[in-house]
Order: structure tokens, then C-alpha cells, then sequence
């Protein structure tokens, strides 16, 4: 008899509950049958009436069914609320296309970007930084390099002087002595500045530029050590695809001495306007370190060899960044320095 | 240096290899090919002809009408303007369908109603240059020689089908200066033969030193002189072939005795010099230094004086040339010479260089003579300058040779070691192919002493390390291969000064600003337009004694001025806003001439914009300090303008030390570098920020009881800095005082004349407990009563 009741209530509550979807509606009917004077409760009421054997088994009926009622209502209840949510969620659409608020950070110098690009990779192979003056004395500039005053290797290098004895360093070498005279091998350096050179200011040329040196002096070091170096170098900062190529050339402190090119990043050796239809572009100066330059900083040609390079910053920045007039680099208009 | 391919089939063999080949292969070996040039690609279908008849245009004044023969057979009818022409001339005919320089196509077409077959051509049509030529032509067709065959492409009359080589020649191989030693190259870069033979000279049987006699004043800077005397010269023209390899190498063609001597120039290297003996005071040939003061008017015809540190050669009355440079006009050779002295010397480097340098005239010998010759070469130069006399029949080779010198050059022992080439060069290359290598460069090699002895050419041969290039240059420099260095490790770092920058640089990239780069010498003028005093310590630049220009001639002092350049350009570039940072130099002299100036690194830092003051500035260099651990700085009320805004400054320091400063610029300043805005600058000394730097951070724990916030509004009267506030409530403030913040500042109508209202947000806190409102009223009443005695501050 209860049973029945039971079973209708429950029936009759979860008829209605399928029903509807309002918060309000659900409010009302939870009351109506859950609530203290509700329909489940007051079935409840009279189960004094019971006798003791009929009590447990319909107390266990009347909760299982409150709960299923509960459950039911519970799941409306948040099906309604996702549905509310939803519905606010739509109204707070934004147009997401809209510029963002920029924090406006800086940049760093393209020159300066490679620069440190250069110094990281160079580093990771164990190479400490080294720096010297860019007002110097010629001895250290030239004459410690092999190059003697009155020697016709001065004229690849215009030079300005202070005095006589002084000069604005023409190359990042100067650097090479002044490392070798206080330290011994084994040696790794990179050494990055400004260098000067009496040529006016065009669209591929400055009196003022920058150069990284490297240097490596050591017992057994050879000309393979510098190629793996460099291609190293090539393949950071044009890819794993350059290749590279040494070329004989002549300075006056290493021998032999080479001139470097790196295959064409842009059309791969093939020949384009990148690399004027050569497939190979020149970077960077380089040999083994001449033995009399060794001897000069008290260093034993006999036990020791080296290599040293020396590789122009602008050349790198253009070839990297595409950018075709030098000046711009010095001009500093934001307009420029914002691409970087 | 310059070469045409072709010359060098002289001493070796280049049949068969594509000028690309060539090129490409000679740079590969070491002789860098700069450009190669085809002369004639761009002349097509021009030959030469002959004038039969020429007769007036009827319908035109201006225009005659020429019959021309072209050797085959029809004479063609070619329409003139030309009026230099004459029945039997030979000229240039560009045929129906002919080419020439500058893409111009000749076609068959009707002049005036007259049938016209091509076109006669003048020097500049075909390109031809009076240095070409050898002469300088009449206006108008160019007339060539009246036994040129008729019929013959002109190019083959011009030489303009030669391959001209030009060579970055390095200084330190003077011998590639030259044809042979180019072609040695080629011989050695293609392995092919080099055939060299020694100049065979039919002399009479007088002797030279009868004829002159020389003498060495000066054997340090003459190491040779070696003479030789031709009598009876007839000077002429020289013959089409000389004429031709001299103009291919750009050498104008003069006679054929001075033509002579450029010829052995260029194929030996060896400058060469003639003399009339005539001109020679008691054919008396004096190598001696020049007088101070003393005159020579050299063969450029410009007047020249001497000093003693130059070389001449003199007769016994005066200066004939100046030596290694250039002859003198007073003894040259002339149209009437008859006998002559050929000059082939040695001369000291450095005095050539030096001499040529002060003189302001450099020339293709002196140029070669500074990077050093080769004294084994004076005797076989002169002795090809009299065989190519007997050639040309311009004259009668006195017997025997006039040939001072001083102790020569002895050859030199260079070990040769081909394990330590190799390990040096990381190359597998056998003794085999060393050996081969360097015979085919004339090296000797020895292998019962196991050395080398180069050849006297070659001067650059003097260690083990210069033979391993002369390997690997043939061996081949793309051969090396690459190998990880291995040996003792190392740890590669950046120095805490470059760490310090890298900081920094981030921050300033951070808080909005761009990273600039400037040139680093400067106007010396800059300083006036800085405003800055007559007697200002930054006047004191170091100097360039060579600068391009007064623009560039000293190097700065200071970096703003640099930084105001830089805003200047942006600024007339109509860039709304420009907010920068350097890392800048600065040269300080030292009082010692023989010492290097002081370097030092400054942080510049310069803006301008709709959104900037000057606590854009100041902020941005707090954000740099506090990255940097520095939070003990300071910016004191600076009053001395100059360059800075007198009332908007601040001496800036750190740690109680005087670092830099931080301003607006003076309106006057802004005027001279013409910029219509506001501009804040900032200039920090590096080292002191080096030194007061710490990227050590220690924890300091959270806090653990509540704070309790109180607002405080003053007003006060205007002059009393903000910083003093912050003193006096900081003083009063006690233990508890955890944080002030100036929140607002407002000055205005509503406030008395020459106040402002001030207003703060105190935050009080204590790390054992919470704090309970009588002890922050306490503190708050101290502070207001200090306030309100000390700078009379009202409560708002």
C-alpha cells in the first residue's frame, strides 16, 4: 500500500522534473515534495503506523526514492545553471581581432643582436670575451702583427692616427696581442669592438664598424680546427645548410691565411641577387696564427700553433637582415630600429 | 694587376680553358681574379674596307655617298656625314646587321632616297679610346693604316678580341706583379708547363763602361744597378703586336724605346728606366740621396723639391730621376736620341714608399718597388729590354753591362719538415706531392738535408709555416677538412662588466627604450653648440691628426652629444616619439702624448614624446638601478644649466657617489640642434655602476601579520622637495613604517599660490604582531607634528 504511494510519488516527481528547466520551477518542486511538508515527507509521517517487520524495508524504499528525486533535481539544477552561464557567456562576446594594448618593450641594436648571437655560440665551444682599447698603440694595432711601419700592408687598412704612435685601432687583432701577452695557452678568445678606417661614410662603408676576433692557441691546433670552428659559426647563424669555404689569402699575422665564404643562405649556392649570381658569399679573414706573432707575445712556435679570425659585424647584419645601405645602421631612426 | 690571357701562352699553356675556368681556378690557388673582361663581345659584324669612290648626295649638302669595298667582292653603297674621308681609305664598316658598343644595331635603310649598306664608324663608335689607338684621332671616320687588309673583322685590327685578367695581387708576392710570375702561377695551378728562356742580346763588341760609368753613394738604399748602353737608336713607333699587349694592359703606347721599358715592366716586374746618354753630364750615373731643397722637374712636367731621405739618380751636375718613382724631364728620350742608358735598379723599399708617399706621386714603380724586388732580376730585365732592341731594330747593343751592387741576397735554408706540415695543416698529403708542388714553384728541395731553398723571387718564402701555405694553396685550401678542437677544456664566459651591460640592456629594452649606436669621435664645434663653458674640461678631446673631416676629427668626451643627434634626426624625421639607450664610449687624454687615453663607458640614455617628462627618465633609470641591486641612489636639485634645464636637473648618485646626470635639455640647446620639443637625457658613469652592482639576492620571509594603511593629504610650499617629505616621515615613521607612496600631487586654484597638495598612502606593519591603532595613531601624530614644524606643512 505505502509502496504504491511510494512509487507514485516518485513517478509523479520525476514526470514533472522532466518537464521543466527554470530555477524557480525546480525550487518549487523540490518543495513540493522533498520539503518539511512535502509529499515524501508526509508519506513518511505515517510510518508509525507500520508494523515493525514493514518499517526498515519501506524506510529503505522512501530514502531510495528521495534520493533518486534528489539526484534528478540536482542534474536540472545544473543543466539550468550551464544554460544561464551560456547565455551570459554569449553576450560577452569581444572582437578579439582588435589590436592588442602593446606593452611597448625596446630593442636591442641589430648590431648588438648579432654581436651576442655571436658571443653565445662561441661561448658554448668554451671561448672566454676579451676586449682591449680602441684608441692603441700602433705596436699592439700593427707592428706586433707583423706589420712593420712603412710596410705596404698598411694600405689595406686607412688608418687614423693620434700620433705616431698612437692610432684608432684599424682591427680587432690588436686584441690578439694584448691576450697573448698575459695569458698562456691554452688560449680561446672572442674579442668584439669597434674598429676604424678612414674611408667615408657610403652606402658599404664607415670609418666606424664593428669586428669579432677569435683566437685559439694551443698545443696541436690545426687548420681543420679552424674550419670546424667556422663552420660551426655558419651553420648557427645561417643554418645548418651553409656551407663554407676557405679561399687562399694573404695577412700579414697568420700563415697560411684564407679568406672564408659561406655558401648563400638565400638561394643555397645556386646564384641570386643575395650573393650577386656567386652562390658564395665572403664574411671573414682567417689562418693560423704566424709563428712570429706567437714569438712576439713570448709564446714557442715550436710547441705551440694557433688560429685566429677576425669577421666584420655589418657584413653579417646585412647579409642576415637584408638590409642593403650600412648608414642605416648608425642613423638610429626608430622607424629602423623597431624591425629588429 | 692586369693580364691578357692570351700573353701568357708565352711561357705556358692556357689553350683549352675557359676564361670562367681560369678565373675561377687562379682564385682557388691564391691569385684572386677581381674581373675578367672580354673585349669585342659587344662588336659584331664590323670590318674593314676600302674608300673606291665618294660623291655628293643630290638631294643632300650635308651627306655624300661612298662605294666601299669589303673584300668580298660587291662593293657596298654607304650614306656619309662624314667630311674626313678620301678615295683609297681604309675604315671601319659596320655591315647590315652589325653590332656595336652600347647595344646600336646597324641596319640596311634609305638615306634621303639614297640606298645606304652600313655604316663607316669612328674611334668613339667602336669604343676605341686615343689610349687604344696610341694616338689621338681626327675628328670624324677613323682612318686606320693604308695596308690593312680589306675584309678582316676590326676586331682582329684592334687586338679586341683579348680576355684582360685584372688580379688582386696581395703585397706580400711582389713577382706576381708581373706576366711571368702570373703565368708561373697558371703553370702551377693547371699543371701545365712554364717555359722561361733567358733573353739572348746581339751586342757589339764595344764595352758599356766606356760608354758611362755608375756609382753607389748610397748602397743601403741601391742594393743593385745594372746598366746597359744602345747606340745608334732610331726611335719609331713600335709594331702593331708591342702596341697592342700595351694598350690591352691599359699602358699607352709612347715609342719604341720608352715602350720598351713598360714592356719588360710588365712581363718582368723589373720598373725600368732610359736615359739619353746625351743629357748624362759626363755620362756619369750618381745613385745618391737628394739635397735638401733640391729641384727636379720630373716627367709629368711638374716641379718637384727634395729632401735629403730621398734616393736620386744623379749625373754629376744634377738629379735625372728620382729613384724607384720617376725620370726627369731633362735627360727622357726624345724624337732625335741616338744613344741611351737603360736603367734597371734595385731600390731600398721603405725609402721608395716613403719617397713616393711625401712626393704625392705614386707610380706603377714605385709601387713596385715598395713591397720589394727581387735583385736577381735587374740583369735579366735589361737583357730582355736589349733583345727586344735587336727585335724591333731600333738600335745597336753596346757589348757588356754596367752591374753594381752590393752584397746580393744568399739563398735560404727553410726545414722541411712534411710531418709537421701536415699535423699543422690537418691535411693527409704525401712528401710526394710536396715535393711536386713546390719544384713546380721553383723551390729546391733537398732530401739528403731535408730542406728547401725557395727560389729569390720569393721573399715571402722565409719559415716552415710559409712552405705549408705553398703546399696547401696547391694541394687545395677547399681540401682541408674540419676537425672538433680537442685538448684541455675550457670555460667560456662573458666578463662581469659584459654581463652587467647585457642586464641593463634588457631592462632598457624592457622599459620601451631602443639600443642606438653612434660614432664615436665627434665635431669638435659640439661643445658650443652644448652650451658648454669656454674653459669646460670636455673640450679637452683627444685629436686624429688625419680625419675626414673637422666633423669627425676628435673623439668625444661625453655621449649626449651623440645622444641629441640622434634625437635631432628622429625628431626632423617627424618620429613622434624616440625613447633610446647607448652604450657609449668616452676618450679622456692623458697629459703623457706617448700614453693611450682613458676609455670609459657611460649609459646614455635620451628621449622625447607626447607621453614623456622627466620621471619617464628618472624611472626608467630606477628600473635599471633596482634590476642592478643598487637601491641606495639618489637625485639631487642640480641649478647650473649649460646644456640642462637650470630648474629640471639632477646630479644623480649612488651609494653617496656622483654617478651622472638626468635632466631636461637647455631650450637654448634644443634651438641649436633644431629640435622643437622637450628632450630628457640621462648620462651614467658605467664603472661606478659596475661597482656598486650585485645580483645577490637574499629571501626576506612574507609577511605574517596584517598591515594596517593610513592616507596622509599636506600642503606645503612650493621649493620644499619631495625627497624631504619622504626624510622627515621615514624619521618619524619609526620601526613599524613599512612603505610611503606618493599617490598625488595637485597644484591649482583651489590651493593658495606657490603651494601644492602632497598625497600619501602610509603602510604600517611589525614582523612580531599585529598592530594595534594607538601605536600607528602614534606614529602617525609624530610624523604630522615633524611635518608641520619642520617644513610647515598643513593638514588637508
Amino acid at each position: 500500500m505505502m509502496q504504491e504511494q511510494l512509487d507514485r510519488i516518485k513517478r509523479e516527481a520525476l514526470d514533472v522534473l522532466k518537464k521543466t528547466s527554470l530555477p524557480e520551477e525546480l525550487e518549487r518542486i523540490r518543495v513540493e515534495f522533498l520539503g518539511k511538508k512535502g509529499k515524501l515527507t508526509a508519506i513518511l509521517r505515517g510510518m508509525g503506523e507500520l508494523s515493525p517487520e514493514e518499517r526498515p524495508k519501506i524506510g529503505a524504499l522512501a530514502n531510495k526514492v528521495r534520493e533518486e528525486i534528489e539526484k534528478e533535481l540536482e542534474y536540472k539544477k545544473t543543466e539550468a545553471e550551464i544554460k544561464k552561464q551560456n547565455e551570459k557567456l554569449k553576450k560577452e562576446v569581444i572582437d578579439v581581432t582588435m589590436p592588442g594594448r602593446r606593452l611597448n618593450t625596446g630593442t636591442l641594436h641589430p648590431l648588438t643582436q648579432i654581436i651576442q648571437e655571436v658571443e653565445d655560440i662561441f661561448i658554448g665551444m668554451g671561448f672566454e670575451l676579451a676586449e682591449g682599447p680602441e684608441v692603441e698603440k700602433d705596436y699592439y694595432n700593427f707592428e706586433a702583427l707583423n706589420i712593420p711601419k712603412n710596410h705596404p700592408a698598411r694600405d689595406a687598412q686607412d688608418t687614423f692616427y693620434i700620433n705616431d704612435n698612437i692610432l684608432l685601432r684599424s682591427q680587432t687583432s690588436s686584441v690578439q696581442i694584448r691576450v697573448m701577452e698575459n695569458n698562456r695557452p691554452p688560449i680561446r678568445i672572442i674579442a668584439p669592438g669597434r674598429v676604424y678606417r678612414s674611408d667615408a661614410l657610403d652606402a658599404t662603408h664607415s670609418p666606424v664598424f664593428y669586428q669579432i676576433e677569435g683566437l685559439v692557441v694551443d698545443k696541436g691546433i690545426t687548420m681543420a680546427h679552424l674550419k670546424s670552428c667556422l663552420e660551426d659559426l655558419a651553420h648557427s647563424l645561417f643554418g645548418e645548410d651553409v656551407r663554407i669555404r676557405f679561399r687562399p689569402h694573404h695577412f700579414q699575422f697568420t700563415e697560411p691565411s684564407a679568406e672564408v665564404d659561406f655558401s648563400c643562405f638565400a638561394c643555397g649556392g645556386k646564384g641570386c641577387n643575395v650573393c650577386k649570381g656567386e652562390g658564395w658569399i665572403e664574411l671573414l679573414g682567417a689562418g693560423m696564427v704566424h709563428p712570429r706573432v706567437l714569438q712576439n707575445c713570448g709564446i714557442d712556435p715550436d710547441v705551440y700553433s694557433g688560429f685566429a679570425f677576425g669577421v666584420g659585424v655589418e657584413r653579417i647584419a646585412m647579409r642576415k637582415f637584408n638590409i642593403d645601405d650600412l648608414r642605416l645602421l648608425y642613423e638610429n631612426d626608430v622607424k629602423f630600429l623597431k624591425q629588429f | 694587376m692586369k693580364i691578357e690571357l692570351n700573353w701568357l701562352n708565352d711561357y705556358t699553356d692556357v689553350a683549352g680553358i675557359t676564361p670562367q675556368e681560369y678565373a675561377d681556378a687562379m682564385t682557388m690557388s691564391g691569385s684572386k681574379v677581381e674581373t675578367v673582361e672580354q673585349k669585342g663581345e659587344d662588336i659584331k659584324n664590323v670590318v674593314t674596307g676600302k674608300i673606291l669612290s665618294i660623291k655628293q648626295h643630290e638631294n643632300a649638302e650635308k651627306l655624300v655617298i661612298c662605294q666601299v669595298d669589303v673584300g668580298n667582292g660587291t662593293p657596298l653603297q654607304i650614306v656619309t656625314g662624314a667630311k674626313n674621308l678620301h678615295e683609297g681609305d681604309v675604315v671601319p664598316v659596320a655591315l647590315h646587321g652589325a653590332l656595336l658598343p652600347g647595344g646600336v644595331k646597324i641596319k640596311k635603310g634609305k638615306l634621303r632616297g639614297e640606298v645606304s649598306e652600313g655604316m663607316l664608324c669612328s674611334h668613339e663608335e667602336l669604343g676605341l679610346t686615343p689610349e687604344e689607338l696610341g694616338y689621338e684621332p681626327e675628328y670624324g671616320i677613323l682612318i686606320l693604316k693604308p695596308d690593312t687588309k680589306i675584309g678582316i673583322d676590326i676586331k682582329e685590327v684592334f687586338g679586341m678580341e683579348e680576355t684582360i685578367v685584372d688580379f688582386e695581387i696581395t703585397s706580400n708576392r711582389p713577382d706576381c706583379f708581373s706576366v711571368i710570375g702570373l703565368a708561373r702561377e697558371t703553370a702551377a695551378t693547371f699543371q701545365r708547363p712554364f717555359h722561361l728562356e733567358t733573353p739572348k742580346v746581339e751586342a757589339n763588341s764595344e764595352n758599356a763602361a766606356d760608354y758611362a760609368a755608375v756609382t753607389v753613394e748610397a748602397p743601403d738604399l741601391c742594393s743593385r744597378y745594372s746598366a746597359r748602353i744602345v747606340k745608334n737608336v732610331t726611335i719609331a713607333p713600335s709594331p702593331t703586336w708591342l702596341v697592342k699587349r700595351l694598350n690591352a694592359l691599359g699602358v699607352r703606347s709612347i715609342n719604341n724605346i720608352v715602350d720598351i721599358t713598360n714592356y719588360v715592366m710588365l712581363e718582368y716586374g723589373q720598373p725600368m728606366h732610359a736615359f739619353d746618354l746625351r743629357d748624362l753630364d759626363n755620362h756619369h750615373i750618381i745613385v745618391r740621396r737628394a739635397k735638401d731643397g733640391e729641384k727636379i722637374t720630373t716627367l709629368d712636367k711638374v716641379d718637384r723639391i727634395l729632401d735629403s731621405s730621398m734616393l736620386v739618380i744623379s749625373d754629376e751636375s744634377k738629379a735625372v730621376a728620382v729613384a724607384g718613382v720617376m725620370g726627369a724631364l731633362n735627360s727622357e728620350v726624345k724624337d732625335d736620341t741616338t744613344t741611351i742608358l737603360f736603367e734597371s735598379a734595385t731600390f731600398d723599399p721603405v725609402s721608395v714608399r716613403i719617397t713616393a708617399k711625401k712626393l704625392g706621386l705614386r707610380t706603377e714603380a714605385s709601387s713596385k718597388y715598395e713591397k720589394g724586388l727581387d735583385p736577381y732580376n735587374t740583369v735579366p730585365a735589361v737583357d730582355r729590354a736589349c733583345e727586344l732592341v735587336n727585335l724591333l731594330q731600333a738600335g745597336e747593343v753596346v757589348g757588356g753591362m754596367i752591374d753594381v751592387h752590393s752584397e746580393l741576397p744568399k739563398p735560404r735554408h727553410i726545414p722541411f719538415r712534411p710531418d709537421r706540415i701536415r699535423s699543422f695543416l690537418g691535411i693527409d698529403v704525401s712528401m710526394e706531392e710536396m715535393i711536386r708542388i713546390l719544384e713546380k714553384l721553383e723551390c729546391k728541395v733537398d732530401l739528403d738535408h731535408m730542406d728547401i731553398v725557395p727560389p729569390s723571387f720569393r721573399p715571402d718564402l722565409e719559415i716552415e709555416a710559409d712552405i705549408a701555405e705553398e703546399v696547401l694553396r696547391f694541394y687545395g685550401y677547399d681540401k682541408v677538412p674540419s676537425a672538433v678542437i680537442s685538448g684541455e677544456t675550457t670555460r667560456g664566459f662573458r666578463t662581469e662588466a659584459q654581463r652587467l651591460w647585457q642586464r641593463i640592456a634588457n631592462v632598457a629594452v624592457a622599459c620601451g627604450l631602443y639600443e642606438i649606436k653612434t660614432f664615436t669621435f665627434t665635431d669638435p664645434n659640439i661643445f658650443d653648440k652644448l652650451n658648454c663653458e669656454d674653459d669646460s674640461e670636455y673640450r679637452n678631446c683627444v685629436k686624429i691628426a688625419n680625419p675626414l673631416g673637422a666633423e669627425n676629427s676628435v673623439m668625444r668626451t661625453i655621449a649626449y652629444g651623440s645622444m641629441l643627434e640622434v634625437l635631432a634626426r628622429n625628431y626632423n624625421r617627424r618620429n613622434e616619439e624616440a625613447k633610446l639607450f647607448e652604450q657609449a664610449k668616452i676618450f679622456i687624454p692623458t697629459s703623457d702624448d706617448d700614453e693611450l687615453p682613458i676609455e670609459k663607458e657611460r649609459l646614455s640614455i635620451g628621449m622625447y614624446g607626447p607621453d614623456v617628462d622627466f620621471y619617464t627618465l628618472k624611472g626608467a633609470l630606477e628600473e635599471i638601478f633596482l634590476s642592478i641591486g643598487i637601491k641606495n641612489y639618489d637625485f639631487e636639485p642640480m641649478t647650473e644649466g649649460g646644456t640642462f634645464h637650470p630648474g629640471r636637473t639632477a646630479m644623480v648618485s649612488v651609494e653617496g657617489e656622483i654617478c651622472g646626470i638626468a635632466g631636461e635639455i637647455h631650450p637654448m640647446v634644443l634651438k641649436n640642434f633644431d629640435i622643437g620639443t622637450r628632450c630628457y637625457i640621462a648620462e651614467i658613469d658605467f664603472d661606478l655602476l659596475l661597482k656598486y652592482s650585485t645580483f645577490e639576492r637574499q629571501y626576506k620571509p612574507m609577511p605574517k601579520y596584517p598591515a594596517v594603511a593610513r592616507d596622509l593629504s599636506i600642503l606645503i610650499n612650493d621649493g620644499i622637495w619631495a625627497a624631504h617629505i619622504k626624510n622627515i616621515i621615514v624619521k618619524n615613521g619609526g620601526k613599524i613604517l613599512d612603505n610611503i607612496r606618493l599617490f598625488d600631487v595637485y597644484k591649482g586654484s583651489q590651493l593658495p599660490e606657490n603651494t601644492r597638495s602632497m598625497a600619501y598612502s602610509l603602510t604600517f606593519r611589525a614582523d612580531d604582531r599585529t598592530l594595534t591603532d594607538g601605536e600607528v595613531n602614534e606614529a602617525m601624530e609624530r610624523i604630522v607634528k615633524a611635518l608641520q614644524t619642520e617644513i610647515n606643512a598643513r593638514l588637508r
